[in-house]
């Protein structure tokens, strides 16, 4: 199939919308993907048509909706690769899932062990661990990282040992981009018997995953990031793991038996589901994946790949502009300043020209401080720009220097 | 002059422009004629919260009036700052704090008031407000 942009934009209503008078360019991609019209469709073709609650009820629309909701669990599992269906918990997106890890290890952990994070990490993959050491008086160990932002990996060989128990980190940083080396961290994990989170927020949307040849314990991505809806994500552990630990919410749907003595847990996924879920996300999540793969994840990749290496040439013709973490491995994200202007300035004078960017910490304050600076201006492409829009971005950036000099 | 007054000559000075560009060029300017803050005032006590950029403010009371002194990283801010200084410097807690703070968006920098944008705007208004009843207290 050949991958025509143009027509793929047909597909985002949203692209038709005008900021300040000029025609929106969306370079936010890292915060939230646009949304398809299928995948809108699909949410207002719930309410429209099949809205129920599902598991429990005996009648017809509940059963429709109990069926779509478990085959866009389906859909997932089968994207992702995992092994078992119910290996797939629906969460209300990635920070939900890391802290149903979190808080489900708080008895399986002591004081004597260590668990170990990135320095690349988003506050939401640093907080709940922090919580969590608090909790068991365990310690917290950082993977520091080198001056380019890449993770130093020779240093995360001498942290891990034999009293590491969790590894967390995130595939791809939010705010440089920076793909780390997954596959190896966790066979070195797995060499002192620690498992491995890694939070796909950021990777889940640019290249295919899989679960099974990773080896990975826990993995987790928000729909939002995969033109689904916001609200909706997933959490994946291997069965074994995810039937050892204890849920932190209690709740309906997650129960087999309830006394006021004691109550059984339902068998997973449904011992993490507690609560009427957003039902109808969790269907537009499966249809935004079907949306994606239909493109072809491989061309996504290629198409962004072109789009990075364009944008990256025509931002390092302003004079003074700094690339942070411009290394090979890296997703299509440009996280950059210009010398002597604040990154705030520039994204609000973007706006006026109708592109969006986002700027500041980008949550991930350890980062900013490795630099030594308060922020960067961050552009995130995605297979819906065009380079047309990065030329724009470029004159956009000239006209805010020139203001701001 | 009031407050009232300084607000209306700062209305009437933002509607001669016509698009944003000189709007935003005539704030870089107002930047430049802020008072120079003290290194020593950059202080965590003078730190405002939820900003994008940092933004310190420090209040003086003398002679029944407050004299506030403030600073950005950020340009765009600090015209802001400045605007605000315009209107609420060397005035009287009593004044600050019958004021209205509705010039704001008369002068087209509503979006500086949205929350999400973090540019200390609403924090500034909030915290000269706070001096000013902490002051009147006195």
């Amino acid at each position: 199939m050949k991958f025509d942009v143009k027509n793929i934009r047909e597909d985002f209503p949203i692209l038709k919308k005008q900021i300040n008078g000029k025609q929106l360019i969306y370079f936010d991609n890292a915060a939230t993907s646009q949304t398809p019209t299928c995948v809108i469709n699909s949410i207002s073709n719930y309410y429209n048509n099949y809205n129920s609650n599902i598991h429990r009820g005996v009648h017809s629309l509940s059963e429709e909706a109990t069926e779509a909701y478990e085959k866009a669990r389906k859909n997932i599992q089968i994207h992702f690769n995992a092994k078992h269906k119910e290996e797939i918990i629906f969460t209300s997106g990635t920070t939900h899932s890391i802290n149903i890890v979190s808080n489900g290890f708080l008895d399986l952990i002591g004081e004597n062990d260590e668990i170990i994070v990135s320095g690349l990490e988003h506050h939401s993959n640093i907080v709940p661990w922090q919580m969590m050491c608090k909790k068991t008086n365990s310690k917290l160990k950082v993977i520091p990282l080198d001056k380019n932002g890449e993770l130093d990996l020779k240093e995360f060989k001498n942290l891990v040992s034999k009293k590491t128990k969790l590894v967390f980190l995130n595939h791809v940083s939010n705010a440089l981009g920076i793909i780390n080396p997954i596959e190896e961290i966790i066979q070195i994990s797995h060499s002192y018997n620690a498992l491995v989170l890694i939070d796909g927020a950021q990777s889940a949307a640019h290249f295919k995953i899989d679960l099974q040849k990773l080896n990975v314990d826990f993995f987790t991505a928000s729909a939002h990031k995969l033109c689904g809806p916001t609200g909706v994500g997933f959490l994946y552990g291997k069965k074994e793991l995810l039937e050892k630990i204890e849920p932190f919410m209690g709740g309906g749907e997650m129960i087999s038996d309830v006394t006021f003595e004691k109550t059984t847990y339902a068998e997973i996924p449904h011992k993490f589901e507690a609560g009427t879920p957003n039902i109808s996300g969790v269907i537009a999540f499966g249809v935004a994946l079907d949306y994606m793969n239909n493109l072809g994840f491989e061309n996504i990749r290629q198409y962004e790949d072109k789009l990075l290496k364009y944008a990256t040439e025509k931002l390092k013709e302003i004079d003074g502009l700094i690339i942070y973490g411009d290394v090979k491995n890296k997703t299509s994200v440009i996280s950059f300043n210009i010398s002597g202007i604040h990154s705030y300035d520039i994204g609000s004078i973007l706006d006026k020209y109708g592109v969006a960017v986002r700027t500041g910490q980008h949550c991930a304050q350890p980062i900013m401080d490795h630099f030594d600076i308060p922020g960067t201006v961050r552009v995130s492409l995605s297979f819906i720009n065009t380079f047309e829009e990065i030329d724009i971005l470029q004159e956009a950036i000239i006209k805010a220097k020139s203001m701001l000099s | 002059m009031t407050i009232e007054n300084l607000q209306e000559n700062l209305i009437e000075d933002f509607s001669f422009f016509d698009d944003w560009t000189q709007k935003y060029e005539y704030m870089i300017e107002l930047s430049k004629t802020l008072d120079k803050m003290d290194e020593s005032l950059k202080n965590d006590e003078n730190l405002i919260k939820g900003c994008q950029s940092k933004v310190w403010l420090n209040a003086d009371f003398k002679d029944g009036k407050i004299n506030f002194i403030a600073d950005s990283e950020a340009i765009i801010t600090k015209g802001i700052i400045a605007i605000l200084l315009m209107v609420f410097n060397n005035k009287t807690p009593d004044e600050i704090i019958k004021s209205d703070v509705s010039f704001i968006e008369k002068i087209g920098l509503k979006e500086h008031l949205s929350p999400n944008r973090a540019n200390g705007l609403y924090s500034m208004i909030k915290q000269i407000k706070f001096y000013a009843i902490a002051y009147n207290k006195k």
